[in-house]
């Protein structure tokens, strides 16, 4: 490669990188500014004078309280992709290795439902999530998407390609079925398993339309649906509403900070799949 | 048991909803057949306006945001599809938004795009550009910054899913066409593109199915301003559904949403099929 191509390369990638970093350094700078100075133009890009006032209202605040919101948050997320992993390996373990009837039909209904957009669910969810009592309760975030299709579909993927010749051996030499998929399968599938809890972990924390539609208590809203409530009360505060907008973001960028190449390698394979 | 009750139920139950007068907050929901439809499809009846100008919002959304988020992520991951110095830097940099909420995504951009004291009004002023767009209140500025705010959340999950395609097609066939004299465009052309055709097709699909389900940012950017407009169809579902409760009706509105876009999905499908057979003839 040329010279000119490689300079030409930063070119294009160095301004890029500006733009997507800058708009979330001027979202994190302003949550530390005086209200005044956060409506100030020309935009100031650091603040001056350097105060924590805006995070001690917005956690002050008992209409919008978002240190509630983050433990709600954080409780769901958790609890959701607990149960994803949990049952999505036992289900993906049955399909990729036990023989059963109608396995096939189970394969292929868990695949075609892949394709079924989400909004299709959203009414007769809120039906049956009213029936169970589960309104404005975390069950209603923490449920309906614990059964994950995309889940079963990549673990299965996983085991399939697992090499059988480990199973056949434990099984001489006595194990059972439970055994073996305990402390030969699992062990051997924890990058999978490590990048569909998070996946699952950011999907649910970043939910948006569902918990803003069933929970309305200020006490029980997520961080998500709380950002929009935090709106509604402040819509020109907006040294509150980016104060509001860090705590939501810092636990997503911290994960993917930390375990960067799982989520980056996830994704990439479902796109190998399609 | 948790696949079943919440994914195949809902699914039969929505249909049946659809047929009904059902008011989450009324005790009698009866049946009245294929009305809600006909309430949707009907010129002249009181959902027909509304439930068709989201769906057209819907449209315009998706016919702006899809090519761009096909084309844009794939120029991307063509430039980084070399071994240099940052890669993986500028790869994880790119990819940072998607890991944000809508939520986060919207109120940070519509404090940006602020026609009053937004940095982006005032960046532009400070070019000599015009520096008192409402981006969030008149058309078309507001499509342009629903659209652009989308494609800086998710280029990068598109790039990210371009890049291992670019990763898997076959370095012989570059080594082969070099070897048969093919310049650099000839080899994008010829080699790059058909090889990425597969993953090009699955990012169509996926971009095609989210953009059609656009909410968020018009919920919490807009809220569906200048007059309704930027409303979207899930917008209207949700509103219709879940806060004045006409469950059916909006049961109804999410069936025709989904089959016109399993429509639109066949239709990419077919195209990419196509495409394909010619190539290899």
């Amino acid at each position: 490669m040329s010279t000119t191509a490689k300079v030409l390369r930063y070119v294009v990638l160095v301004p890029l990188t500006l733009l997507f970093v800058s708009p979330l350094v001027f979202m994190l700078v302003t949550s530390f500014k005086t209200p005044g100075e956060a409506v100030q133009t020309p935009p100031t890009w650091w603040p001056d004078p350097f105060t924590t006032q805006a995070y001690e209202r917005i956690f002050q605040a008992t209409d919008t309280p978002v240190l509630r919101w983050f433990a709600n948050s954080m409780i769901a997320a958790t609890a959701n992709a607990a149960i994803v992993v949990v049952t999505a390996s036992l289900a993906a373990y049955a399909l990729a290795r036990l023989d059963f009837r109608g396995k096939n039909v189970v394969f292929a209904l868990v695949v075609s439902t892949l394709f079924v957009p989400p909004v299709i669910l959203v009414i007769p969810n809120y039906e049956i999530v009213g029936r169970l009592y589960w309104l404005d309760t975390l069950l209603a975030i923490i449920v309906p998407t614990a059964a994950s299709a995309f889940g079963v579909f990549f673990l299965r993927q996983f085991f399939a390609q697992l090499p059988r010749e480990l199973e056949e051996s434990a099984r001489l030499d006595g194990a059972n079925r439970w055994q073996i998929f305990l402390l030969i399968v699992l062990p051997l599938s924890r990058p999978a398993l490590a990048t569909l809890a998070l996946l699952s972990f950011l999907t649910n924390w970043n939910d948006f339309l569902w918990p803003v539609y069933v929970l309305f208590s200020p006490e029980n809203q997520t961080l998500q649906a709380g950002l929009s409530t935090l709106q509604s009360a402040n819509s020109v505060r907006y040294d509150l509403l980016m104060a509001g907008a860090v705590v939501a973001s810092v636990p997503v960028l911290l994960l993917y900070l930390l375990a960067q190449r799982f989520v980056i390698e996830g994704v990439s394979r479902s796109g190998l799949k399609g | 048991m948790l696949f079943g009750g919440f994914v195949l139920l809902p699914i039969v139950l929505g249909l049946w909803i659809s047929l009904h007068h059902w008011d989450y907050t009324l005790p009698r929901r009866p049946f009245v057949g294929l009305d809600n439809y006909r309430n949707l499809l009907e010129p002249g009846s009181v959902a027909f306006e509304p439930f068709w100008n989201a769906m057209e919002a819907t449209g315009i959304f998706t016919l702006f945001s899809v090519p761009l988020l096909i084309v844009v992520p794939l120029v991307v991951a063509m430039v980084m599809n070399e071994k240099f110095p940052g890669r993986n830097f500028f790869r994880a940099v790119y990819f940072a938004p998607y890991v944000l909420g809508v939520a986060v995504v919207g109120v940070m951009w519509r404090f940006l795009l602020d026609r009053n004291i937004g940095a982006v009004n005032s960046y532009l002023g400070a070019l000599g550009l015009p520096d008192a767009v409402a981006w969030l209140s008149s058309l078309p500025a507001a499509w342009v910054a629903l659209v652009g705010v989308t494609v800086w959340w998710t280029l990068g999950f598109n790039a990210v899913i371009y890049l291992a395609g670019l990763q898997d097609i076959p370095t012989e066939l570059y080594d082969a066409a070099r070897i048969d004299g093919a310049g650099r465009w000839s080899i994008i052309w010829n080699v790059t593109l058909p090889g990425l055709r597969p993953v090009t097709m699955f990012v169509t699909i996926v971009t095609l199915i989210a953009s059609a389900n656009m909410f968020g940012q018009s919920f919490i950017m807009t809220d569906g301003a200048p007059a309704q407009q930027t409303r979207t169809a899930i917008f209207y579902i949700a509103e219709t559904g879940l806060q004045n409760f006409q469950m059916g009706q909006a049961a109804a509105a999410s069936w025709i949403l989904t089959a016109a876009l399993m429509l639109l999905s066949l239709v990419v499908f077919g195209v990419f099929r196509a495409r394909g057979a010619m190539d290899v003839s």
